[in-house]
């Protein structure tokens, strides 16, 4: 629910001015520089993006499901990379402890995850483990007051520059499955934790993945979310429901940003004696675009909507997110196409976000494992 | 020292602004409004002088509709201490903003009011001109470097020759210009925050103030549209050419 109109259309003003006169301006930049300025950081953090869902009694904005994704709508119209720099914090990273950390846990890291001063990682994916999350091997055996971690993270988001993560890992080795899994807070200069070497990725140029490796590390007993074992991938499926819908705004606005760079150039582009938005077949990718973009936007905050009046909306987010990735692919393929040639050339923003695009269908869920998801909640509720 | 920011609602500078069919203005219907960006960069410099330590309290003043409220939102959210709403539903013209402003100054005894230079819907530039006057106190226009010293004020003007520098004895006028600072971006918890800072109303009655009938608007009108170019070989025939229409 929007607890105030004016302060939220505010908040998004305050938002959308950044994103134009800040960030998109250094998109190419970053993108060749792989890496987003620190000064831009810190702006990031001043201004207050790391805190945007966490409680406001732990020192963020406490933003309703809604007006998260209004803001991620915003947020989406410039490179991912930015977005990914703040994005754990307000989503995978620190949504374990919010949704099912104990309040000694909350109280230690919400507030300095809120003003950015720290960064959250999320480690699920395993070399052997990925689609297959509640087959990992990461363990965690306890030992007194302590349980000592050994496996391996793969292309863990953010884990570059991370200071905490927030890990699965089995306390249970009898049982295979998800029950055996529990959740952790572990502190980046715990010994025994070391990085890989950051990965080179196909697009998102500027958002850091690498690999994070547990050796023998000791973590306090207190650091296991929720305090209890075997709940970890609950609450890995939990922090993944809320952070689909995130992830399906951020595609609806990189979709909205592709049809209005596409719709510039079709404005001015000509050939034939003619701008090329008055040819038909043109007016038909760009039509397209607009109603599925349009039609993502209305899921999502339906969802969205309905998330804050009730917590379980598996199927839906499922639906969004399989959806909206799936649809910011198409529009950044239209996006090109209608570029021509020069939607092949490095010096238009739709090359770049074309590749940047192609990762929604893959992490957070693969579009098949919400196939998935989607069809096994169809079949529950009609049996 | 008390800092009196005034600030005005405009359509925002990012909008294109169409020609009312009519002559009798431009279109504001459904469009978006924001505070006038000199007004911004006053409102920024007043917050770099109070963190400065060289002021207590920041009062930021529009003088306009209702809705005018939200521009003091973003002057609170900015970091202003509070504010005054002049509620008005006509347009206002430079007389009236400065005798609003003139009436406001002898109520809240500011050590400097600070405004925009222009606002870009109008562009006027009279304002703070007319506040110094009737207020009888100095006024330095056109900032682009304010240093307090005591009961002074150091203020670098552009100016068409360069840059003057004038010193002012405060109280005193200062419009801000274009490149005296960048203002910031406002930081969503304070947005929160600001919700909570206090807005008075008042109107010009209360303020005894007269609405100045001086000015009107005969004609709004859009710029000519562009005409298509010409393309020359040489410097030679680019000179005959601007020749040819009398242009050198």
């Amino acid at each position: 629910m929007i607890r105030d109109e004016e302060i939220l259309e505010q908040l998004l003003d305050s938002i959308r001015r950044f994103v134009r006169e800040r960030l998109i301006p250094l998109e190419e930049q970053v993108a060749d520089e792989d890496r987003v300025p620190d000064d831009v950081i810190s702006e990031m953090k001043e201004l207050g993006l790391y805190g945007l869902s966490i409680p406001e009694e732990y020192g963020g904005l406490g933003l309703t499901m809604e007006e998260e994704v209004l803001a991620a709508f915003e947020v989406g119209k410039t490179a991912p990379a930015f977005r990914s720099a703040f994005g754990t914090n307000n989503g995978i990273g620190s949504q374990g402890i919010i949704l099912d950390g104990t309040d000694e846990q909350k109280q230690r890291y919400l507030p300095r995850l809120a003003t950015g001063e720290i960064v959250a990682s999320f480690c699920l994916t395993e070399p052997d483990s990925g689609s297959d999350a509640a087959s990992l091997r990461t363990s965690a055996r306890k030992d007194g007051d302590e349980y000592i971690l050994n496996g391996t993270k793969r292309w863990i988001t953010n884990a570059p520059s991370a200071d905490v993560f927030t890990v699965m890992a089995r306390t249970n080795p009898e049982e295979k499955g998800a029950r055996g899994i529990s959740a952790f807070v572990v502190d980046r200069d715990t010994p025994g934790v070391s990085l890989g070497a950051p990965y080179k990725k196909m697009g998102q140029h500027g958002a850091p993945v690498c690999d994070v490796i547990f050796d023998d590390a000791r973590v306090p007993a207190a650091n296991l979310i929720g305090g209890q074992e075997g709940t970890g991938f609950k609450t890995a499926m939990k922090v993944l429901d809320k952070g689909r819908l995130h992830i399906s705004a951020v595609c609806v606005g990189v979709a909205e940003r592709l049809i209005e760079e596409a719709m510039h150039f079709a404005l001015e582009r000509k050939q034939f004696g003619q701008r090329i938005a008055d040819f038909q077949l043109i007016q038909a990718l760009l039509a397209d675009s607009r109603a599925e973009c349009y039609a993502a936007r209305s899921m999502i905050l339906e969802t969205a909507r309905l998330r804050d009046q009730r917590p379980d909306v598996s199927e839906q987010a499922a639906c969004c997110k399989m959806f909206a990735s799936e649809m910011v692919g198409r529009v950044a393929d239209r996006a090109v196409q209608i570029h021509g040639g020069a939607g092949y050339m490095r010096e238009y923003a739709v090359e770049r976000l074309y590749r940047d695009v192609r990762l929604f269908r893959i992490y957070e869920g693969t579009t098949q494992i919400q196939q998935l998801v989607i069809a096994r909640n169809m079949i529950r509720n009609a049996e | 020292m008390k800092l009196m920011v005034s600030v005005k609602r405009v359509v925002d500078y990012n909008v294109r602004i169409q020609v009312k069919p009519d002559g009798s203005g431009v279109v504001t219907d459904g469009v978006k409004m924001s505070m006038n960006p000199f007004d911004e960069i006053a409102m920024e410099e007043a917050l770099r002088i109070k963190e400065a330590g060289n002021a207590e309290e920041i009062i930021a003043v529009t003088i306009g509709e209702q809705k005018a409220q939200e521009q003091l939102r973003t002057a609170l959210a900015m970091g202003a201490d509070r504010a005054i709403h002049v509620e008005v539903d006509e347009d206002i013209q430079p007389l009236t903003a400065a005798r609003v402003l003139k009436a406001l100054a002898d109520k809240e005894q500011p050590g400097m009011v600070l405004l925009g230079k222009q606002a870009i819907d109008d562009d006027q530039g009279q304002t703070g001109q007319m506040l110094a006057a009737l207020w009888d106190r100095p006024q330095a226009t056109f900032a682009s470097k304010v240093d307090l010293d005591g009961q002074k004020a150091k203020v670098t003007r552009e100016v068409d020759a360069g840059l003057e520098t004038i010193e002012v004895d405060l109280p005193a006028v200062v419009t801000t210009d274009l490149r005296l600072n960048e203002p910031r971006y406002v930081k969503l918890p304070d947005i929160m925050k600001a919700k909570k800072k206090p807005i008075d109303t008042t109107s010009l009655a209360d303020l005894g103030v007269e609405a100045a009938p001086g000015l009107k608007v005969t004609n709004t009108a859009p710029p000519p549209e562009r005409q298509g170019g010409k393309k020359v070989e040489s410097v030679d025939e680019l000179v005959s050419e601007l020749k040819n229409r009398g242009l050198i």
